[in-house]
């Protein structure tokens, strides 16, 4: 197992015209005390999708927050370590800049403006492309989403998988190079987390976007992904592609609700293992 | 009962209603996307009719010309009041804000009056603005029809503002969720600098209007006090509010002047009217007729 993990690392490492981004020892403090990420190490390849799981608090969020550079609003901070997007230092570029670079969040939560219409959060979508040839556009996602052609009030009474394919459309109309998704199946019915994955992987597969999927149900994330993380406490404890994860015993003890006798965490070795980076 | 009178002064409220309206859209602007309570609203508005006047009467412009740098140097006065006084105040509480918007106030109030003098100053009459026309029965001022129209002008391009283009649309997401904004690519700062200027932009137009309908002097600045119930009734955060708001105050004031006129001699009741109109509001209806809810548990 441990080589396993070891040669999947190397490949990722190996080429780096393919990692679109690579977070280096990255450690975020909250109120300039609460340290929330301690040496946080990933890396998306190009074109894949790659999947960050967890369970509640281990700073999924914040992590993704970190990459886009929202933190300062929540007062927290990158207070080590470096982000590069395209082989570039990104860690202390502007929320604005690096959405005109390419990099899109939608949020947890989806982030819809609830008091805008469908139209005016797609229009918004396209806020950093001021070169935008908007209505087309807009027609096009509607292809994709032919369910929100139909609903013309405010964004704030769709329902939840509608606001969803809101949030994945308006990212969509930011034409980004990778989008950063934060649980997109939070609060959905399991035949919409179906649905809104399948979309994620149209976007992939038809649109060539990055994805970086953070996620709690792990089953269904590693199903689509790539390539995987698993974090906990702040930092990747076990990395893989995404089948080895799933083949895993101890992912699929804690994660996929499998297993037998219920083992600490403690005592496995592949929790314990952790790269070193200097 | 004076019905002749009556209707006349209903006219005027209007007129003058709509007016307060503009400037609590600009106060209720600056309010929404920043959460600035702007105390110095109504110093905006003298400065913008001070400025005007000037050009034309110590500078010689035409109007237009003066008008228009008016409205050029009013936006660049928005965005240096926010970078300078109010940003370094981003996070504080909401009192040290207040405090600061209510000295700027005074400073503006007090540097006016230095600089501009005391007096009560009339523009030339450029469009024949004193000169009545009849409407319906009714005579009204050039000034007052020309005021109306412009406000209405104002109204429909904020409407259009906010509806349709990329800045305004970007606005409304910062005052909605300012998180939010950021991940769509918008810049929060100059958002902020956005609505100061646009706020500040409006405000002296107003000024210069009132300026023409009456005369510009200091005691213009009661309008952004008179604009406190018109926001208040409205709804801190409703632009609709604050139209709506600003002609119930308006009406509300000549009403309350025919009443006084006519029936009840106290006097001045003129100016008092709105307050009380304010505090009845502010009773029965806290969130005023438009504004979001906000429930707080302490």
């Amino acid at each position: 197992m441990l080589a396993q993990t070891d040669a999947a690392t190397m490949d990722v490492s190996e080429n780096s015209d393919d990692i679109i981004l690579s977070v280096n020892n990255v450690e975020v403090v909250f109120n300039e005390v609460i340290l929330v990420l301690r040496g946080l190490n990933l890396k998306a390849k190009r074109g894949n999708i790659t999947a960050l799981l967890g369970t509640n608090g281990a700073g999924k969020s914040t992590s993704l927050k970190a990459i886009t550079n929202l933190l300062a609003m929540e007062d927290g901070e990158v207070t080590r370590g470096s982000i590069e997007y395209e082989g570039e230092d990104a860690t202390h570029l502007g929320p604005e800049t690096l959405v005109r670079k390419g990099i899109f969040l939608v949020m947890e939560g989806r982030g819809i403006l609830q008091d805008m219409t469908v139209t005016e959060n797609l229009r918004l979508g396209a806020y950093s492309r001021s070169n935008a040839n908007i209505k087309a556009e807009i027609e096009q996602i509607y292809s994709y989403f032919p369910r929100l052609k139909e609903r013309t009030g405010l964004a704030g009474y769709l329902s939840g998988g509608e606001q969803q394919m809101l949030a994945i459309g308006r990212a969509m109309m930011a034409k980004p190079k990778l989008i950063l998704m934060d649980e997109p199946s939070m609060g959905l019915s399991p035949l919409l987390v179906k649905e809104v994955f399948s979309i994620i992987q149209r976007l992939n597969k038809e649109l060539g976007i990055s994805i970086l999927l953070v996620e709690q149900n792990a089953k269904m994330a590693l199903k689509i992904a790539d390539e995987a993380y698993i974090m906990e406490n702040g930092k990747i404890v076990l990395d893989g592609t995404a089948k080895e994860l799933m083949e895993n015993e101890d992912v699929k003890e804690f994660y996929l609700g499998g297993g037998g006798e219920r083992r600490s965490f403690k005592n496995l070795k592949s929790f314990k293992r952790r790269k070193r980076w200097l | 009962m004076n019905s002749e009178l009556l209707l006349q002064l209903l006219l005027n409220g209007i007129i003058v209603g709509m007016l307060y309206g503009v400037v609590a859209m600009c106060f209720v602007l600056i309010y929404k996307s920043t959460q600035v309570v702007n105390f110095a609203q109504g110093e905006f508005l003298v400065l913008g009719g001070w400025v005007c006047l000037s050009l034309v009467i110590q500078m010689g412009l035409p109007f237009f010309l003066a008008f228009l740098f008016t409205l050029v140097f009013m936006a660049i006065f928005g965005i240096v009041v926010q970078q300078i006084i109010l940003r370094p105040l981003i996070g504080e509480p909401i009192i040290s804000v207040i405090m600061v918007t209510i000295g700027l106030s005074i400073f503006m109030q007090s540097l006016m009056n230095w600089v501009f003098g005391n007096d009560a100053k009339r523009f030339p009459d450029i469009f024949g603005s004193l000169s009545v026309i009849s409407i319906g029965g009714l005579n009204v001022e050039t000034a007052y029809v020309m005021s109306l129209v412009l406000s209405l002008v104002i109204m429909a391009v904020f409407y259009f503002f906010f509806r349709f283009t990329r800045h305004g649309l970007a606005m409304r997401a910062t005052a909605f969720n300012q998180q939010i904004a950021q991940s769509l690519g918008i810049s929060v700062k100059q958002t902020f600098a956005m609505a100061w200027a646009i706020s500040a932009l409006v405000s002296g137009v107003a000024g210069v209007v009132m300026g023409i309908v009456s005369a510009v002097s200091n005691s213009l600045a009661f309008v952004g006090i008179k604009v406190f119930p018109a926001v208040i009734v409205g709804g801190l955060d409703s632009i609709v509010g604050a139209v709506v708001g600003g002609l119930i105050i308006g009406v509300l004031e000549n009403l309350a002047e025919f009443i006084d006129g006519e029936y009840l001699h106290i006097g001045n009741l003129y100016t008092i009217a709105p307050f009380y109109v304010l505090i009845i509001i502010l009773m029965i209806k806290p969130y005023g007729l438009f504004g979001t809810k906000d429930i707080e548990r302490i």
